[in-house]
């Protein structure tokens, strides 16, 4: 057996992994970690980093960004964990947070992590993520406490149906850590080219008004990746994003001050119970 | 102006469309999740059904039993913690404040070290930080595991879906009680919380009222008032008892408190309809022990010792000089204490009590230590008791020192938890406040409200209590 077998050996890729804890450095690459609230988010960030965020089982634990790193390969990884929300529609601070993280701060990866006992309303965020960006992988966590309610997902169809990586894990249990390290590097690398998922509008005439308003952003914002995304929040008249389009924030070149981006929680002693 | 081109068109076409557009688009989300999810997940149903979940939460969640089960789980923690911190307490008082304390003065003595310097440095700097830890490191230690405990098996999210019947009534939002359960560790970090509020009426009647969630700083407090002013009162055998009930009834006045302050400001200031909202209760998970008891003591014991040491450092200093520097024939201590006594006394406390909480702005975790170091540099000059005695304060000789030298009676304990548990918030949450909303009169308001209130119902309580002939 060579040696080569060894490095696509899940075991090996674990060893690989350096954690900086929030040492980050010259990170290569940014992944953000997004999903419901309390379905690990802060355990798989955790699990990354090396650090020790407050983990607590319920909803609502992190309204702030933590940031932390690691290195995998020779790439460091900068990690964004961000509030937990059922959606990117609405308009609390802390959905707000997350949505314009993944929007403005083209995060390189975006791993959503996904609670496997309750797949169907974690996909309803899954899918909105997939409309912004198409650099998602899904961690597919609590895959034990699936187990103990019986149910069993066939992470090869939802891989398939999604067009993304899908890693089940236990993050609790470091179960599935070396898989999602994996599918993060290659999905940043663009090793593995995605598919994402489209949600299917089956309105003739939204699609319509979708299709124009995308001619007309693209026109205005060429080499903006989540036109359609973007489409679909005017046509609502989500404020934030018809302010974005409105002072041009959305263009590509004037992206890195987002006041959202630099807000950090005035947390000196944050000490949760 | 292309952009404005655009948003044109958008509202244009957003007109044509109606307002059916936003629940056709969530349809079109929600088909394609549960088509997709339909086809990925199978079900086996012969698999034995969460039971026992279910009945536990039944029973967690019972208009009557979970209330119940919720007072006895509190009192249970804090019956544990204070039964539990009495040996170790008094054993780490003995040593810091007795045996250190020793070494250091002969130290100071052999180094022929000018009174000056050794009293500012040994009776003050370090004498406040030994009682800090002293007081504070034993419940510490024992509380926060059981609350992380607690917290990592999925009750907190119980005691929240409880409470949001009567947040709704009081015209607030249901997820303030989560932000509420924050503020039991830290108001700055419950303040932060609000954050999961949308609408900004209700996230603001929620960063006012987070102030009556007892933190961290206060419990200790609590729990010794608790303990050596009514406990007392009992037979040693049930002292712990009642020393437990106290503290869970302040406790839940504080809730009382949060509710009557939310609906008073909904009603007038910040008028509306409560938000709907919906609350996810999870799983219950088997608390991981050892790491939940790693965590908690380094996380939250450590992080919030070390903070009150910081804090009570300079705090022995300036409450050392203050004692030490006279203005005529009196400290600046004296002066003040004096100056502030008679309001006190109306409020049922006293001058001294009043003076610590101005020190403690900072940090309520110092006020303890801040009161006792009052009460004796005053007392030896008032009452023309000795120097330096009485240090190795174990509870019982706490209880002495305030009730002999300090004056206080049962009175000023039970009024001290009420003010403990009312006045404003520490410096670090006035100006988390100010950060997150940005208004200076609401952060006033956030301020000064619950002081003005703690004013008002310390001094119906001192005013009751004289009335019946009680103090």
């Amino acid at each position: 057996m060579s040696a080569e077998a060894c490095h696509t050996c899940p075991v090996y890729s674990q060893s690989a992994l350096k954690r900086l804890g929030v040492d980050v450095g010259q990170a290569g690459y940014v992944v953000a970690l997004a999903g419901n609230p309390n379905t690990g988010k802060s355990t798989v960030f955790n699990a990354l980093t090396g650090l020790r965020q407050h983990v607590g089982n319920w909803t609502g634990k992190t309204v702030a960004r933590a940031e932390g790193g690691f290195t995998f390969g020779d790439k460091i990884y900068k990690v964004v964990d961000l509030p937990g929300t059922y959606s990117l529609l609405s308009t609390s601070v802390d959905e707000e947070i997350a949505r314009d993280f993944i929007l403005f701060g083209r995060p390189d990866v975006t791993v959503v992590v996904a609670d496997a006992t309750r797949l169907e309303r974690n996909l309803n965020l899954t899918l909105q993520i997939l409309e912004i960006t198409d650099r998602v992988v899904v961690a597919l966590n609590l895959i034990d406490e699936a187990k103990r309610h019986g149910i069993t997902i066939d992470d090869r169809h939802l891989a398939r149906r999604l067009g993304v990586p899908v890693v089940p894990m236990a993050a609790r249990k470091m179960q599935g850590v070396p898989e999602l390290l994996q599918a993060i590097e290659a999905v940043a690398t663009r090793a593995f080219v995605t598919r994402p998922h489209r949600i299917q509008q089956r309105d003739p005439q939204l699609e319509h008004a979708i299709r124009q308003l995308v001619a007309g952003l693209e026109r205005d914002f060429p080499g903006m990746p989540n036109v359609r995304w973007v489409a679909l929040r005017l046509l609502d008249g989500d404020p934030s994003i018809v302010e974005a389009v409105r002072s041009g924030t959305l263009a590509h070149d004037q992206l890195p001050q987002v006041p959202t981006l630099t807000q950090e929680a005035p947390l000196p002693e944050a000490i949760a119970v | 102006m292309t952009q404005a081109n655009l948003l044109e068109t958008a509202a244009r076409l957003r007109r044509e469309l109606g307002d059916g557009y936003h629940d056709k688009l969530m349809e079109a989300i929600y088909g394609d999740a549960a088509q997709i999810a339909d086809q990925s997940v199978s079900r086996d149903e012969q698999q034995a059904r969460l039971t026992f979940d279910r009945w536990l939460d039944r029973a967690l969640t019972h208009p009557v039993a979970g209330f119940l089960v919720m007072g006895l789980l509190f009192f249970a923690v804090f019956w544990i913690t204070i039964t539990g911190a009495n040996v170790p307490s008094s054993m780490l008082a003995d040593f810091l404040l007795g045996v250190v304390y020793n070494w250091l003065h002969m130290g100071a003595a052999a180094l022929h070290a000018p009174a000056w310097l050794s009293g500012l440095l040994i009776d003050g700097v370090y004498m406040a930080t030994a009682w800090v830890i002293s007081v504070m490191l034993p419940p510490m230690a024992i509380f926060f595991p059981l609350f992380t405990l607690l917290e990592d098996f999925g009750y907190l999210p119980r005691v929240a879906f409880n409470l949001d019947r009567l947040f709704a009534k009081a015209g607030a939002h249901g997820k303030q009680s989560l932000s509420m359960m924050m503020g039991f560790g830290c108001n700055a970090a419950g303040v932060v919380a609000t954050r999961i509020i949308d609408s900004p009426r209700e996230r603001l009647i929620a960063i006012i009222t987070n102030n009556f969630s007892i933190c961290n700083g206060r419990w200790p407090t609590l729990i010794l008032m608790g303990t050596i002013f009514i406990g007392a009162i009992m037979p040693p055998a049930l002292a712990s008892t009642l020393a437990a009930a106290s503290v869970v009834v302040i406790a839940v006045l504080g809730i009382v408190t949060t509710l009557v302050v939310s609906w008073a400001l909904s009603k007038t200031w910040l008028k509306g309809e409560a938000s709907v909202y919906s609350l996810e209760l999870p799983p219950y998970r088997p608390p991981q022990i050892w790491r939940t008891l790693y965590t908690s003591l380094i996380d939250r014991t450590i992080i919030v010792l070390w903070r009150a040491v910081v804090m009570a450092a300079p705090a022995g200093a300036v409450i050392w000089l203050s004692g030490n520097i006279f203005i005529g024939d009196m400290s600046i201590a004296g002066h003040m204490v004096n100056w502030l006594n008679p309001f006190g006394l109306l409020l049922g406390l006293n001058g001294v009590i009043l003076v610590a909480y101005i020190v403690a702005i900072p940090a309520n975790e110092i006020i303890i230590p801040t009161i006792l170091m009052l009460t004796l540099t005053l007392g030896r000059n008032i009452a023309g008791a000795q120097a330096g005695v009485m240090l190795e304060l174990d509870e019982a000789q706490v209880h002495t020192v305030l009730t002999q030298v300090g004056g206080w009676t049962l009175l000023t304990g039970v009024n001290l938890m009420l003010f403990s548990l009312l006045h404003n918030p520490c410096s670090t949450t006035i100006m988390t406040i100010w950060n997150e909303t940005k208004n200076l009169k609401w952060t006033t308001v956030a301020t000064l409200l619950p002081l003005g209130l703690a004013f008002l119902v310390t001094f119906l309580t001192a005013t009751a209590a004289r009335l019946a002939g009680l103090a």
